[in-house]
């Protein structure tokens, strides 16, 4: 197979598999869980202003009281890579067109100059929270190989793109197969790593913030 | 009731629900929790990160509940759940743990990990690995009625003690009144001041209430150490006292979990919502000063400030009357760095101060509380439960830190004017 072929096979088959087991693996995964269900709360409820499953979803996308000073790195780092994440999958205009072609939806992207220091910027916040996790003892105790894995799979989609933009170390077709296949490896793991989290964290956030919220207390 | 392996591995399957599920999947190992946790904090020892001390419940559900971990389980390559770890892991779900609950504030996908160790402890009292401490308690709360063996006639000595001290009535088994008043053991014997307290409180308040001959006793280990069955026998005497004196309200102690077991988890041990209403002695206190029911003159003018018990402000809800209340009686009250929603526990709540081979463990995890008290050198403290205060009076004296321990009731009751009925009868008019 030359490069043409692969580049022909991750555009096409590839992706259609990938997607195919994303899509399969993220339905399955959520039932799975939300399935399992949970007895109703027969205690009388107190309401609290602010205190809701609803609140919660958002509330936590801030750092809780007191939190920034004893783990800065997690959240600055952590915002940034998560928000140019965001970016770079829905602002970048090949993307958008990717998904004109696919879904017929499309909106106006940034332009790429931006998106090249956006990605730049991913990049090296994801190396901070990988330097974090090595240094931060919690973070490095509770590490296991899938935490390395995630974060491998999560940083080639990013790091590959960047490069065959770049038009650095492979010819572009070459980078640009790469890329692509990055992108499946990481969209077959996701439903069932704790990339997961990209899914469940509203529902988790949604329970804490009811089961708390029933008691009055805004979480 | 024999506790087995078995049994342990069947209960941790039937507590697993959807939110603990969403939990476990959400979970991306940042540790953030560790930073929350005073046992973690003080010890910079990793294995108190929170999240961690749920990892054999993890696998249980990663083996039972989802299809890659059936799989592998199938196939031999899951590592089983076994006592020897169970065992291991008594320290951590209990010594190290005091369910206050500040890992699920902060939690950034937003996991409930003190939902999670609460149901983690079923499995672990099912399986025989709870510690000897809580068990002991929750037996003698059980067999004797409550946990430090109090039964009624040391109840009623205290009642005729309280009577000749404030020389007012303390009700027993009288029906149709408006409260029901419960008590915890610990106040019992160490600080019957609060039975006098409450009398005060009533009087001028011209309330109607009453202690109960069957259900005296507030306290519920069964909940601390994670077994349903005996929490439900413990808090369903409560309920048929209350629902035989036919009285409207239930009032809970100057205790954090008393508190949690009768208002939150009661109507469902019981199955069956409760026909009256719970609440804590400072949230009546509260709804008392809001209808102009409570008086008090003259005020405490030494430096004090409020220890908020984790149960009764963050996992209770009740967060600005112990405020409201302070200020009506203290001139120089001052807030401790992280009061209120975000304060550190006593290092001694959820049955842990029960348990004597984790008290090493509990005096150095003191030491956050110890800072939070640095940063404002109050004169004393003031707290509303028992177990708090007690803990905190210990570790304090081992810090030989000279700060004396008060409960906000009794502290109140202090100011109420010397001539209640006049007064009561002029705010009842």
């Amino acid at each position: 197979m030359n490069a043409l072929q692969f580049l022909t096979w991750v555009r096409g088959p590839g992706l259609n598999i990938a997607i195919g087991i994303f899509m399969l693996g993220v339905l399955w995964r959520l039932l799975e869980i939300y399935s399992l269900g949970r007895r109703k709360d027969l205690s009388a409820p107190r309401r609290t202003a602010g205190a809701s499953g609803l609140h919660t979803v958002f509330r936590r996308s801030l750092p809780a009281p007191g939190m920034l000073k004893y783990s800065p790195v997690s959240y600055t780092a952590g915002y940034l890579f998560h928000i140019g994440l965001v970016l770079i999958v829905f602002l970048f205009a090949p993307h958008i067109l990717l998904i004109q072609n696919a879904i017929g939806l499309s909106w106006p992207g940034l332009p790429s100059r931006f998106v090249d220091m956006i990605t730049v910027v991913t990049m090296a916040a994801m190396v901070a929270v990988l330097v974090d996790r090595i240094n931060k003892a919690p973070k490095r105790f509770l590490s296991t190989f899938e935490d390395w894995f995630a974060w491998t799979v999560t940083f080639l989609p990013v790091l590959t793109g960047w490069l065959a933009v770049q038009h650095l170390l492979l010819p572009y077709p070459t980078m640009l197969a790469l890329h692509i296949l990055s992108v499946e490896i990481l969209l077959i793991v996701l439903p069932f790593t704790k990339l997961f989290h990209a899914f469940t964290l509203f529902g988790s956030r949604w329970y804490n913030g009811q089961v708390n919220g029933h008691k009055g207390v805004p979480v | 009731m024999s506790a087995t392996l078995e049994k342990g591995l069947r209960v941790l399957k039937e507590v697993i629900d959807a939110p603990i599920a969403s939990y476990f999947n959400s979970c991306v190992h940042c540790g953030l929790c560790a930073e929350a946790c005073l046992f973690y904090t003080e010890t910079g020892d990793p294995r108190y990160t929170p999240i961690h001390k749920l990892e054999p419940l993890r696998r249980v559900y990663e083996q039972e509940y989802t299809l890659l971990g059936r799989l592998k389980k199938m196939l031999g390559l899951s590592k089983p759940v076994t006592d020897g770890e169970l065992d291991q892991w008594q320290e951590l779900v209990y010594n190290s743990c005091t369910l206050c609950g500040r890992c699920s504030a902060v939690c950034p996908v937003g996991n409930d990990i003190v939902y999670m160790v609460r149901k983690f402890r079923e499995g672990m009292s099912a399986s025989g690995h709870a510690p000897e401490g809580i068990r002991s308690a929750v037996n003698r709360t059980v067999t004797l009625g409550s946990p430090m063996g109090v039964k009624l006639p040391a109840v009623q000595a205290q009642m005729k003690h309280v009577e000749k001290d404030v020389g007012l009535p303390i009700p027993l088994d009288a029906e149709g009144a408006e409260y029901l008043v419960v008590l915890s053991s610990m106040e019992i014997i160490n600080f019957p001041e609060y039975l006098g307290a409450i009398a005060r409180i009533m009087q001028q308040a011209g309330k109607t209430w009453t202690l109960c001959s069957t259900a005296f006793e507030a306290t519920n280990a069964g909940i601390q150490i994670g077994n349903s069955d005996l929490a439900k026998v413990i808090v369903s005497r409560i309920v048929e006292g209350a629902e035989k004196l036919r009285v409207r309200t239930v009032i809970s102690p100057e205790c954090g979990h008393a508190y949690t077991a009768l208002r939150w988890e009661g109507a469902n041990l019981i199955g069956r919502p409760f026909t009256f209403e719970v609440k804590h002695i400072i949230e009546v206190l509260g709804e008392f000063q809001a209808q102009g029911l409570l008086k008090t003159e003259g005020f405490e003018s030494d430096r004090l400030t409020f220890h908020d018990p984790c149960q009764l402000v963050r996992r209770g809800g009740v967060i600005g009357q112990p405020r409201t209340l302070m200020n009506m009686v203290a001139k120089n009250f001052v807030e401790m760095p992280d009061a209120g929603y975000m304060n550190w526990c006593c290092s001694g709540g959820g049955g842990a101060s029960a348990i004597e081979e984790g008290e090493a463990l509990r005096l150095q995890a003191f030491r956050k509380k110890k800072s939070q008290f640095d940063a404002v050198s109050p004169d004393r403290v003031v707290t509303a439960c028992a177990n708090c205060r007690i803990v905190l009076e210990e570790s304090l004296e081992h810090y030989n830190m000279d700060i004396p321990v008060v409960g906000l009731t009794e502290m109140i009751a202090e100011h109420i004017p010397n001539k209640p009925q006049a007064a009561a009868r002029a705010e009842g008019a």
